[in-house]
């Protein structure tokens, strides 16, 4: 079954959208589970299947397709994209009630169709509940949501990405038909151009300029390429888009299409996200079915085709020129620039590469105009941005805001604080090619400019929060020894300084680091960044400059003091038997397996530090907790 | 005779091997911006890439044999060992690392008996491996056994849902 066939006009668009509408106003219940990789881990196909049965055993009629003429079904069931708040799934929503319902189980399954889908009421045992015990029952008034504006995400969590006229209805494609019907290639660079959008996958190029420059270069063949290789540890917002709202992407690349002259596009995705795949086949096989992809585009003398690529697991395609290598088919290894993709990229042609939450983005600014956009955000920075806020923080999650949101403001206001009630330490944000923000940034506003002055950058947008007990220096060896797996190995100070600075960074978290060991480090790090050819190289060095900078004193604590100021590394656990408590009973040094235990029975026994292996058995086996770690 | 016999059937396994992948690059089309989608299919078909076949798809694709070695060792989902029945993917993604998942990592090799270095299970039953990022951050720490996505785990819930597939495969045995 295709929803929507052959449409031919903007007219025939818009008619589809009324009828959508109409049909959906009309006392229609709608029951949306979260269908997005962290729900669907969490157990909402369980969640759906139940509802599904409590709604038959009810005999409450189902609405089978969601456009039903007949208008008999009243309920609507179906999954939707991300919600965003993934801790708490799964999550059901109700619309047009809006109750949002947490951590659902199969068995609450019977309880929502009573209450809420029969009677209208409000199950309340499975609304959000905070701190103080308020209790929440709309999205709009959690706390997570509250302080948050939704611009690409709008949609998501709203509608169900498997039924493109379900985003007809929201205005979907809409920009489309405004731009091919009303607008020359010019006006929509210059609109976008005006907006202030920049690209959103870490780099923050004006988006409008780069549709410029691929423009005005003269050739037959030019491509649009969507960067979908989010390959930050952390991050997770592109994979949200693609798995929510998949047509916003594909429309928001029809329009670069129409803007800069290509008739074809790519989508580089990860293999690692194989729902948001199956959700993006399905969208373009759906919008070729209505024409709005495809050859002459709603009956306008404009064609588009859009194809997938799996990427196979490489970092560095996230690098343009690599990620253009691997849809050739060749090894993903970056090239120097220029030329520049806009004059020469795909198989020699000009294209443009954009990230997805960038695209996701345009069809927003060609509807609503691109003084609307840059009401959101600040002078150079203008719009939302998605960040995946992750780690120690109560609330974690994808979250919109304003470019210019204060560091202090998500990570408490929206993210709820520190959930193991220790200290706030650090954000890494941006992550391997990205810097840390600590204490001092909380009033500093999240923007490209002002985060690249604090050495750290947006990157692709990942916030993981790190309370007291992280130890920096292992953050940073964590990060390097990403960036030296994924380096392609194409420049020496990258291939080599990485490994160089990882085996500093691990002699240091094992206990043997010098003062001269720092000082090596900091001068590999100028050399890698200054020696590479990428992104990828540039930027490594990046975690590793920013801890030194606001953590030194841990560094020199791992050095000097031989310590762990936050008590994580394990070289430096160390046991020590308390000598007021041990009574001599000879059970740890009979039980410890390299006899680093020796004493006279009945007196206080010591541990030879030398011999230790750390393996902790004389701490499990005392009975008098005499045993200290 | 018997041994001419043996060599034919070796052959005509062979070559009915050779017949499934020479179906998969009519699939894609014999152009070299088809090599991974082939490889990933190919990989998908035998679990890993076997020396022979990389061979024959160079010579399909009209590449030189070192090309496709070059891509098929550059990205970390091609692999070039055979792998294990069920994968064990434990996401090392900055998230699940601030959660601890280092003692996740050892407790599937504690109870897939794997030493240093080793990924494999020596009854091919299993593969551990240490992927970055699966963008299941909010459930950190995460583990995707089969293709299944279990979050907030802890070492007693991964211990579970690997003796829970043991189960499954020892009862699918008898």
């Amino acid at each position: 079954m295709t929803p929507v066939t052959k449409l031919s006009s903007p007219q025939e668009l818009a008619e589809v959208k009324q009828k959508t509408l109409s049909a959906l106003e009309t006392g229609c219940t709608r029951v949306l589970v979260c269908g997005g990789t962290g729900c669907m881990a969490n157990g909402a196909p369980a969640v759906m299947e139940a509802l599904q049965k409590a709604l038959d055993e009810r005999n409450v009629p189902v609405r089978v397709d969601l456009v039903d003429d007949s208008k008999e079904g009243t309920v609507r069931l179906g999954y939707s994209g991300c919600p965003g708040f993934c801790q708490v799934g799964p999550i059901v929503r109700i619309l047009p009630s809006d109750y949002f319902y947490i951590k659902v189980t199969p068995e609450d399954a019977a309880e929502i169709v009573e209450k809420t889908v029969q009677k209208g009421e409000v199950v309340d045992r499975l609304l959000f509940t905070d701190n103080d015990g308020k209790t929440y029952a709309k999205r709009n008034e959690l706390p997570f949501y509250r302080d948050q504006v939704n611009v690409v995400l709008a949609d998501s969590g709203i509608i169900e990405p498997g039924d493109i006229r379900d985003y007809i209805a929201k205005d979907g494609y809409k920009a489309i038909a405004e731009a091919l019907f009303g607008m020359t290639s010019e006006a929509v660079i210059a609109e976008v151009t005006q907006s202030g959008l920049r690209g959103r996958g870490g780099g923050g190029f004006p988006t409008g300029v780069k549709w410029g420059f691929t423009q005005r270069v003269q050739s037959p063949k030019k491509y649009v390429v969507c960067n979908a290789d989010e390959g930050d540890p952390g991050a997770f917002m592109d994979e949200s888009i693609m798995e929510g709202n998949p047509h916003a992407l594909l429309e928001g690349m029809v329009i670069a299409g129409y803007a800069i002259g290509a008739d074809e596009g790519y989508i580089y995705v990860r293999a690692e996200y194989p729902l948001a795949i199956t959700r993006l086949r399905t969208a373009i096989a759906q919008a070729e079915a209505a024409n709005l992809l495809g050859d002459n585009i709603l009956g306008s003398p404009f064609s588009f085709h859009i194809h997938i690529k799996e990427g196979a697991g490489a970092f560095v395609c996230g690098e343009e020129t690599a990620l253009i290598s691997s849809i050739e088919g060749k090894r993903g290894m970056p090239r120097p620039k220029p030329p520049f993709p806009a004059n020469s990229g795909l198989w020699g042609k000009p294209t443009v590469v954009n990230n997805v939450e960038t695209f996701a983005n345009v069809p927003k600014i060609i509807l609503n105009g691109a003084e609307w956009f840059r009401s959101f955000g600040v002078e150079k920075s203008t719009g939302t941005k998605v960040f995946a806020l992750t780690g120690a923080v109560v609330n974690t999650g994808l979250i919109e805001v304003p470019m210019g949101t204060t560091l202090g403001d998500v990570v408490f206001k929206i993210g709820g604080g520190i959930r193991t009630g220790k200290g706030f330490k650090a954000v890494q944000i941006g992550g391997p090619s990205g810097g840390c923000l600590t204490t001092e940034h909380i009033d500093l506003p999240l923007d490209y400019d002002s985060l690249k002055a604090a050495g750290a950058m947006v990157g692709s947008g990942g916030l993981v929060v790190m309370d007291e007990d992280t130890c920096m220096v292992e953050v940073a060896r964590y990060f390097m020894q990403f960036t030296q797996k994924e380096s392609c190995g194409k420049c020496v100070l990258c291939r080599e300084g990485t490994k160089q600075m990882l085996a500093l960074l691990e002699k240091i978290v094992g206990g043997e680091g010098t003062l001269e060991d720092i000082e090596l480090l900091e001068e590999l790090a100028v050399a890698v960044r200054d020696g590479s050819l990428c992104g990828l190289g540039k930027t490594a060095p990046n975690p590793v400059l920013s801890t030194l900078k606001y953590f030194r004193d841990e560094y020199l604590a791992h050095v000097v003091d031989k310590k762990c100021p936050a008590g994580e590394c394990k070289a430096f656990k160390g046991y020590r038997i308390i000598e007021e408590k041990c009574k001599g009973c000879s059970l740890c040094a009979r039980k410890c397996p390299v006899g680093a235990i020796s004493g006279e029975p009945k007196q206080p026994y010591t541990i030879d530090q030398e011999t230790c292996i750390k393996c902790g058995v004389c701490f499990d086996v005392c009975r008098f907790g005499a045993v200290e770690k | 005779m018997a041994q001419a016999t043996a060599a034919s059937e070796k052959e005509s396994r062979a070559s009915r091997r050779f017949e499934k992948i020479q179906a998969i690059v009519e699939q894609y089309g014999a152009a070299e911006s088809a090599l991974i989608p082939i490889l990933q299919k190919v990989q998908e078909e035998y679990r890993y890439l076997p020396e022979e076949i990389l061979t024959f798809v160079a010579t399909a694709l009209n590449l030189p044999p070192a090309t496709v070695y070059g891509v098929a060792t550059f990205y970390a989902q091609f692999s070039l060992e055979p792998k294990g029945k069920y994968i064990v993917r434990v996401c090392d993604g900055t998230a699940c690392h601030v959660r601890k998942n280092q003692t996740l990592i050892s407790t599937v090799k504690e109870w897939l008996g794997l030493k240093e270095g080793q990924s494999t299970t020596e009854d091919m039953r299993y593969t551990l491996e240490i992927v970055s990022c699966i963008g299941a951050c909010a459930l950190a720490p995460a583990v995707v056994i089969n293709g299944k996505v279990h979050g907030q785990m802890t070492p007693e819930k991964v211990t579970k849902a690997l003796e829970e597939l043991e189960a499954a495969e020892k009862a699918e045995d008898k």
